[in-house]
């Protein structure tokens, strides 16, 4: 940080950390166009989306492995919630944004198919009198179209993720109805009203502009389309909000040292957690981009929470 | 303004502002949990040099102190702490090096550099020592580990590693070289096993009490020396005659 470098005026400012930073941000931000923020850093808005490129750059490879590590493997519990309250059928277009590694795509995926496994049963079991013949075309059918035409995009802004996703889906033998497109929240390669539902998990937090990603959002969904947004969010009982703190600020950054030798990123991604709008507020601006039935629903306590709204 | 007030906590609570370039200030909690984590992950796996490096700076809160006292009561060891000097190939003048005679610190460096397929330019910078000075006491020892393979004549190989880090255990007190002398012979085989125990260990623990402190040589002012005058000057024993 520049405060290292600044000799005698040090002890002047030292007491007072804001005032330091505000003069910092001022003269940077003279230069450089709108402020924002990046963790506890304030930062113009392309500095911002450059430092997060590079913290996912960076992370890209131990993404997975710190995700179980920090969240002890509940963050899985959390995605599988979203993909159940999803409840895609077969047919559905997901489009996934900030979709990296591919989570979100994976569960879908799956549902989908085990959904249209259990249509099909469901199907033979009230035809009983088929033909043997009937009955080996049905089983065809289903090998041809185990997803039911179900398709999803992930679209992420950094290659790095990207590729991770893509090594993960082949090692796991995900290859039909997956596609993997290099994109920006706030301004996607998408045509309007393209998709059933969107999701965006763990993602809409490192966007620069959330107000113009919700109406990329609204726009590339189709009428009756559905909004989902799985994001870390606020806790309110105090003594949770304590202790959750403590875990996040004094053993994040060592778990982010030890298993991926990168401090910062995972300082980077405590403090973002603490900057972003709380529950109520994001779903205010998800009613400002148009979203109809804006609703949201806590998990664990407020560490994080599902928003969910409809284009109408 | 809110936001400002919750970062000082934050701050307070993590011992301040960074004091030099690199440096991530630290809770004692913070520390307790970086020193077990990077044992585990150095056990885990010898070959991460930043947990190896990460556990030498939340580890050596006695040692370090220590050293730097020792530097500052010598005149060439104070006159490094004023200095700085740093061992990196930018700085190094490699091809004079190597054009000095054999036998000389210089020349035998660079072969060492070369033969082991090395360079002084990955060593890690400091992150976690709270303290500027005591910064650079750990990355001069750091920088200074491949000349003490050079006037231990070891090499980097497994066994020639701990040998090194009994001669450094002694020599600096620091926890993470006693760690790494106790658990670092734990993936030899018998053979070995029985050299380091029964003829490098006794030498290299002897060289380390009877040498004077090795951070106390100017070793950028001294490459033309030769090595066995360099050693006889700080008091490192004749190695003994085995292959490493």
């Amino acid at each position: 940080m520049a405060a290292a470098g600044l000799g005698p005026a040090r002890p002047l400012l030292a007491r007072r950390p804001g005032a330091l930073r505000a003069l910092l941000g001022l003269a940077r931000g003279l230069a450089a166009g709108p402020q924002t923020h990046f963790g506890f850093q304030n930062v113009s808005e392309e500095e911002r989306r450059e430092k997060i490129y590079q913290v996912f750059e960076n992370v890209a490879e131990k993404y997975d492995v710190m995700n179980d590590s920090m969240t002890l493997g509940i963050h899985r519990v959390w995605k599988d919630i979203l993909v159940h309250k999803m409840n895609p059928s077969p047919g559905t277009l997901l489009v996934d944004v900030a979709g990296g590694t591919g989570d979100i795509a994976f569960r879908f995926i799956n549902y989908v198919r085990s959904v249209r496994e259990r249509q099909l049963q469901q199907k033979l079991k009230r035809h009983q009198n088929l033909s043997w013949q009937e009955i080996s075309k049905s089983y065809e059918k289903e090998k041809v179209k185990p997803l039911g035409d179900s398709q999803v995009v992930v679209c992420d802004i950094n290659k790095e993720m990207l590729k991770v996703g893509k090594q993960r889906a082949q090692h796991l033998g995900y290859s039909e109805g997956l596609s993997w497109v290099l994109g920006n929240a706030e301004e996607l390669p998408f045509d309007d009203d393209k998709f059933d539902v969107y999701t965006i998990a763990f993602g809409i937090r490192n966007v620069t502009r959330i107000d113009l990603a919700l109406q990329e959002a609204y726009r590339v969904l189709k009428p009756g389309g559905r909004f989902l947004c799985l994001e870390f969010s606020h806790v309110s009982n105090p003594l949770l909000s304590r202790l959750y703190d403590l875990y996040s600020f004094q053993v994040i950054p060592v778990l982010g040292e030890i298993i991926a030798g990168d401090w910062k990123s995972y300082q980077y991604l405590v403090e973002s957690i603490r900057r972003f709008p709380p529950q109520e507020e994001l779903k205010e601006m998800i009613e400002d981009a148009g979203f109809f039935k804006v609703d949201y629903q806590n998990l664990s306590s407020g560490i994080v929470a599902i928003h969910s709204g409809f284009k109408l | 303004e809110d936001e400002e007030e919750e970062e000082e906590v934050m701050m307070e609570a993590e011992g301040g502002f960074p004091l030099y370039p690199g440096h991530i200030p630290t809770s004692p909690l913070q520390k307790a949990l970086l020193a077990a984590g990077s044992a585990l992950a150095a056990l885990r796996d010898p070959y991460r040099h930043d947990m190896v490096a990460v556990l030498g700076e939340t580890t050596g809160c006695l040692a370090l102190p220590s050293l730097r006292d020792k530097m500052r009561h010598h005149p060439e060891g104070y006159r490094i702490l004023q200095e700085r000097p740093r061992i990196r190939l930018s700085t190094l003048d490699v091809d004079r090096l190597r054009g000095l005679p054999d036998g000389t610190l210089g020349r035998e460096y660079v072969r060492f550099l070369e033969d082991n397929k090395v360079s002084p330019d990955t060593r890690m910078p400091a992150k976690f020592v709270d303290d500027e000075e005591l910064a650079y006491v750990i990355q001069r020892y750091r920088e200074v580990h491949d000349l003490m393979h050079t006037l231990l004549g070891m090499p980097t190989n497994m066994l020639g590693e701990v040998v090194v880090k009994w001669f450094e255990a002694v020599q600096t007190g620091l926890p993470m070289c006693i760690l790494g002398a106790a658990f670092g012979p734990v993936r030899l085989n018998a053979r070995k096993l029985q050299v380091l125990a029964t003829e490098l260990v006794p030498w290299a623990i002897r060289s380390g009490r009877n040498a004077s402190c090795i951070l106390n040589i100017y070793y950028e002012q001294r490459w033309e020396q030769s090595v066995e005058s360099l050693r006889e000057e700080i008091g490192i024993l004749p190695p003994p005659a085995v292959r490493v």
